[in-house]
């Protein structure tokens, strides 16, 4: 069974993992995900690029409490999740976090991820993004 | 103030007490309530009133209320810009003044939230349902997220979100009209239930219920209408530009871009003729209690980073030489979203009238200042003059 992505717009390949962001042609901005206007210099020229898969944690929380919906929760119950923004080089990314909070400093090292979320129909997980630290998750 | 036709002041101000309340009484008549009590202060009638905006998130459409103040016919527009509303809304009937459409505005606020965090839509901020579903679409986030980043940068303590919480409890105490009235020790605002690390239960605001109005009319009207009128001297309101960091945003560019709140406290300053530094109370968006730091720096009334010695002085204070959210702010108040923004202007008004009681900032002041921020990166702010 393979995975399938909690939405395709998301990722550039799920094996390897690899997100999917768009560059305008005119100005050079990074958008995430891919979208049809520039952001910057409101340009329409865009094209789908393949995203760094490091980066260093830019900021970070906890979320302690479970969200309203849309949020969903995993079939086994909620937990608390690391969110944080990690600094790819020409895009900061908002993401789910894996790993102990407890380790996470701004400036850290970080890679890219699966997210396991939910069963999908056939009984494969559907997955989302994440990032960890780069030394691993110890 | 010396009225003239081309200015706007503020003549009349009504509260209905923000909190939680009977789960029967809706927003919409806590609306009614704040303006009827705007207009008795006022001294005039809502037949007088010959243009009307509103602002609620999600208690209804506020024009609805000609049904129970009076279906005099009068204009009324329906402003819904998030936690910026009662800003837009205030700045919305100031330009009807301005522009000769009426001599009289009424400009209403009210809002009746559900307990808990906000729940937002992905769709009604652009975003497909992902963002949703795996939990990034949460306003707490941000927050912490922002407060973080921004106390790292500056090199400033975890501790001063503690101490901004705690002085907002200490003001609810002396506001009679304030929901949260007990204070809070530093060291248990600090040890409480974790939210969002580095933010606890008590350095968040709370949606809550409650409504606000305000009664305008042109300067040349004011001085019969009211003893001490307050000059609206500008209002202005700004979204975001490119590279700010931003509520919602799934992503942002590595050239840091400055906030909404930079932008449209500029242009009210310059708007006004008044300096930052001429400000002698302020109200500030406190969403959390690292929202009131970095909105000082924003503002432009400190440098970014001098919030730990002015704070750790007490200067924040009452009493101190730039007292901000005196009224205990959305911290001691909560936030009923439509209403928020004028809350503020009401508790800038009864400053710079000597009418707040044991919160009173000496003098009493004659220039105050108000700033409110929303999602998706929108501000307004209002400089007000005695």
């Amino acid at each position: 069974m393979t995975v399938t992505a909690v939405d395709p717009v998301l990722f550039s390949s799920l094996d390897p993992p690899r997100l999917a962001g768009s560059r305008c042609a005119s100005c050079g901005t990074v958008t995430f995900p891919v979208q049809a206007g520039c952001a910057k210099c409101t340009g329409t020229d865009l094209a789908r690029v393949e995203l760094a898969e490091r980066g260093t944690l830019w900021t970070w929380t906890v979320q302690a409490f479970e969200p309203k919906a849309p949020y969903r929760a995993p079939d086994d119950g909620f937990a608390p999740y690391g969110v944080g923004y990690v600094d790819l080089g020409d895009v900061i990314v908002e993401s789910r976090l894996l790993g102990d909070p407890a380790g996470f400093e701004i400036g850290m090292a970080m890679r890219l991820t699966l997210l396991p979320l939910w069963p999908g129909p056939d009984g494969a997980a559907v997955v989302s993004y994440a990032f960890e630290p780069a030394g691993g998750l110890g | 103030m010396s009225g003239s036709s081309a200015e706007v002041a503020i003549v009349g101000v009504g509260l209905h007490p923000f909190g939680r309340h009977d789960p029967g009484l809706t927003g919409m008549a806590m609306g009614a309530q704040a303006s009827r009590r705007a207009l008795a202060d006022a001294g005039v009638s809502w037949a007088d009133i010959g243009y009307a905006v509103g602002g609620s998130n999600v208690s209804g459409k506020p024009d609805t209320l000609v049904s129970v103040l009076g279906l005099t016919g009068v204009p009324f527009v329906n402003v819904r810009n998030g936690c910026a509303t009662g800003g837009v809304a205030l700045a919305t009937a100031a330009n009807a003044i301005r522009s000769g459409e009426t001599d009289l505005a009424l400009v209403v606020g009210f809002d009746k939230h559900a307990r808990g965090a906000f729940a937002a839509s992905p769709a009604d901020y652009g975003h497909a349902d992902w963002y949703g579903e795996t939990g990034l679409m949460v306003t707490t986030q941000f927050f912490a997220m922002k407060d973080r980043r921004y106390l790292h940068t500056h090199g400033l303590k975890d501790r001063l979100l503690a101490q901004v919480a705690a002085k907002a409890f200490r003001c609810g105490e002396l506001n009679p009209d304030a929901w949260r009235r007990t204070p809070v020790s530093e060291d248990e605002i600090m040890q409480a239930r974790a939210i969002n690390p580095p933010l606890t239960q008590y350095m968040l605001c709370s949606p809550s219920e409650g409504g606000a109005a305000l009664v305008l009319a042109r300067g040349d009207r004011a001085a019969d209408l009211c003893e001490r009128p307050v000059r609206l001297a500008a209002v202005a309101k700004r979204t975001r530009q490119f590279g700010s960091f931003e509520v919602f945003a799934p992503w942002l560019p590595p050239e840091a871009g400055h906030s909404p709140s930079v932008d449209a406290a500029r242009a009210v300053f310059a708007a006004a003729g008044v300096s930052p530094l001429d400000v002698q109370v302020a109200q500030l968006q406190d969403t959390d209690s690292g929202a009131e730091i970095y909105h000082m720096a924003e503002t432009g009334l400190c440098e970014d980073g001098a919030q730990q010695s002015l704070i750790d002085a007490g200067e924040t204070t009452p009493g101190g030489r730039l007292p901000v959210n005196t009224d205990g702010g959305c911290l001691a108040n909560g936030e009923p979203v439509g209403a928020s923004g004028l809350r503020q202007v009401i508790d800038i008004v009864l400053q710079l009238q000597g009418r707040a009681g044991a919160r009173q900032v000496a003098g009493p002041p004659r220039v105050g200042f108000t700033h409110v921020y929303g999602a998706p990166g929108i501000s307004a702010c209002t400089v007000l003059t005695a």
